[in-house]
């Protein structure tokens, strides 16, 4: 099945279109990326699935669910965001507590403290992070209660944009293994943005390169692992990006 | 060369807090020629505050100390203020983070870049100044710098504010640029360009480069020799072709938790914190 489809999609910010007929299938189980330079669209279309940029045309489907220009409480349950910043994502002056249990309320759901705890004990905190407030956590603390926040209505569907990019090395690791192991624990679909192909290359099976709005090619990761892309565009990020180089772990 | 550029010897860095002085840079000591030296680590490493020291600019509340720190054979720490701001800027110049934030964004490219040259005593007529910031922006790579010098930074890009900074900081012919992430606000196509800029401006002038990042792979592109830092101390030093062969075991979990692009591990190392932070 279809986890995500899109259908020639255009989206705007109430001026000129800047992402132009974008068409998508991606698998439900799958991990699928898509990358691009500052102002390709790649966030834009994100924006679009989850709601934040209203102003588009064409279809977006998420696991068979046509998706309105309204927000959609039934959405939020199949499909939920993770953002760049956990500096800027999360509310300065709620506690972890909080954050995680706001969106059982909205929706009506009870056991709030046992669905807090369980969930907090899935992305790897400890449970004395509970009743903390944001700036008492560490950026990649601050990223798991996110990544938590997002997984509490149990979504089918996960877009992250930039999950680790205001991470530091170690720690976008140890994010990016947890990522990969909810994906499998729970079936997720993954659509992330991201400028690392490093990234891409550890976590996604298949990806798009953007550029100017339009997809330029897609491809299957083996591609993006050997280097051999059909589009120049493409094949130009990758050589800005190290390329297969990867001097210092290679000779280690 | 016998004489080097910059000596750091056992640099301080404290913050007051609630239970005491708490210190941020334990005990850094280097010495640079005319030389491309990359610093490394984490955040919180120490690595930036390093770089601001070497300029006195540790903000209050923190406090600094150090045993020597002797640049081109003059004792800066016996500088008063004035003494520091002739050296800031006019010798040793620092490019940040985010051309966003560096640039002032009520005056044109061109004045920002005329006023560099002049706060650092240069007396030059109108048209000769012209000149000097058009072929300066020319040096940097910016197409038509005639029309780009009366631009207001928020019509520039990115690449190109950063560009622009650079500019500005290399203006006065400093023999040390310090250059404090110049590229991680940038996209990886625009990054490999700034950078080769640096280092063909630091190869042509023949200037001192300390390159702050926390992108191994990056510092090890462009720099000579690199600097690992951990918690306020450095725990490797070593050529920046043999950064492969790194032995301290904090180092090398930071080369193994980048992903590659051939990747195939189904998990990447993760660091053991506690073993060398303390915390």
């Amino acid at each position: 099945m279809t986890a995500i489809g899109l259908r020639d999609l255009t989206i705007g910010y109430g001026g000129d279109p800047v992402v132009h007929g974008v068409t998508l299938d991606i698998a439900e189980g799958e991990s699928f990326a898509l990358v691009g330079e500052s102002g390709s669209g790649k966030s834009t279309v994100l924006k679009a699935i989850a709601g934040l940029a209203p102003d588009w045309s064409g279809a977006i489907t998420v696991l068979g669910q046509a998706r309105g220009h309204r927000p959609d409480r039934n959405f939020a349950r199949v499909c939920q965001m993770v953002f760049q910043d956990p500096y800027g994502s999360l509310h300065p002056r709620k506690t972890v507590d909080d954050t995680l249990a706001e969106p059982l309320a909205i929706h009506g759901i009870g056991e709030h403290a046992d669905r807090v705890v369980d969930m907090l004990a899935a992305v790897g905190l400890d449970r004395r992070f509970r009743f903390r407030f944001p700036h008492q956590l560490s950026g990649g603390q601050r990223q798991r209660v996110a990544i938590a926040r997002a997984l509490m209505l149990e979504p089918k569907v996960l877009l992250l944009d930039e999950p680790t990019s205001a991470l530091d090395v170690s720690v976008q690791a140890e994010i990016l293994n947890l990522l990969k192991r909810l994906r499998r624990e729970r079936n997720l679909t993954y659509l992330m943005v991201t400028h690392n192909l490093h990234v891409v290359a550890f976590m996604c099976e298949r990806l798009a390169v953007m550029r100017h709005g339009r997809i330029v090619e897609t491809a299957d990761v083996d591609r993006l692992r050997q280097g051999t892309f059909d589009n120049a565009y493409s094949r130009e990020l990758y050589a800005a990006s190290g390329g297969a180089g990867a001097p210092i772990a290679a000779a280690g | 060369m016998t004489e080097h550029l910059l000596e750091l010897e056992n640099l301080r860095v404290s913050f007051p807090t609630r239970d005491g002085p708490a210190e941020v840079v334990s005990g850094v000591s280097l010495t640079l020629g005319r030389e491309r030296l990359g610093i490394v680590g984490e955040s919180g490493s120490g690595k930036s505050l390093t770089g601001r020291a070497i300029l006195r600019l540790v903000r209050p509340p923190g406090k600094m100390s150090v045993e020597r720190l002797v640049f081109a054979g003059q004792d800066l720490m016996a500088l008063g203020e004035r003494g520091m701001r002739a050296i800031r800027g006019a010798r040793i110049s620092m490019v940040m983070q985010d051309p966003k934030f560096s640039l002032n964004p009520v005056m044109t490219v061109g004045e920002q870049i005329a006023e560099a040259l002049r706060v650092h005593g240069a007396r030059l007529s109108r048209q000769a100044m012209r000149r000097r910031v058009v072929s300066m922006l020319e040096q940097v790579r910016i197409n038509d710098p005639e029309r780009v010098a009366g631009f207001y930074p928020h019509e520039v890009s990115g690449g190109m504010g950063q560009r622009i900074m650079i500019a500005m900081m290399l203006i006065p012919e400093p023999d040390l640029l310090i250059a404090d992430e110049p590229t991680s606000a940038l996209d990886v196509s625009v990054q490999a360009q700034v950078l080769d800029l640096i280092d063909d401006l630091i190869a042509r002038n023949g200037m001192g480069l300390i390159l702050i990042s926390h992108d191994l792979e990056l510092v090890a592109r462009y720099c000579d020799r690199i600097i690992v830092m951990n918690a306020g101390r450095i725990v490797e030093e070593c050529p920046a072709d043999r950064l492969g062969e790194a032995t301290h075991p904090y180092t090398r979990g930071l080369i193994d938790a980048v992903p590659r692009m051939n990747e195939t591990r189904e998990e990447l190392p993760v660091l053991d914190r506690s073993a060398w932070s303390g915390t």
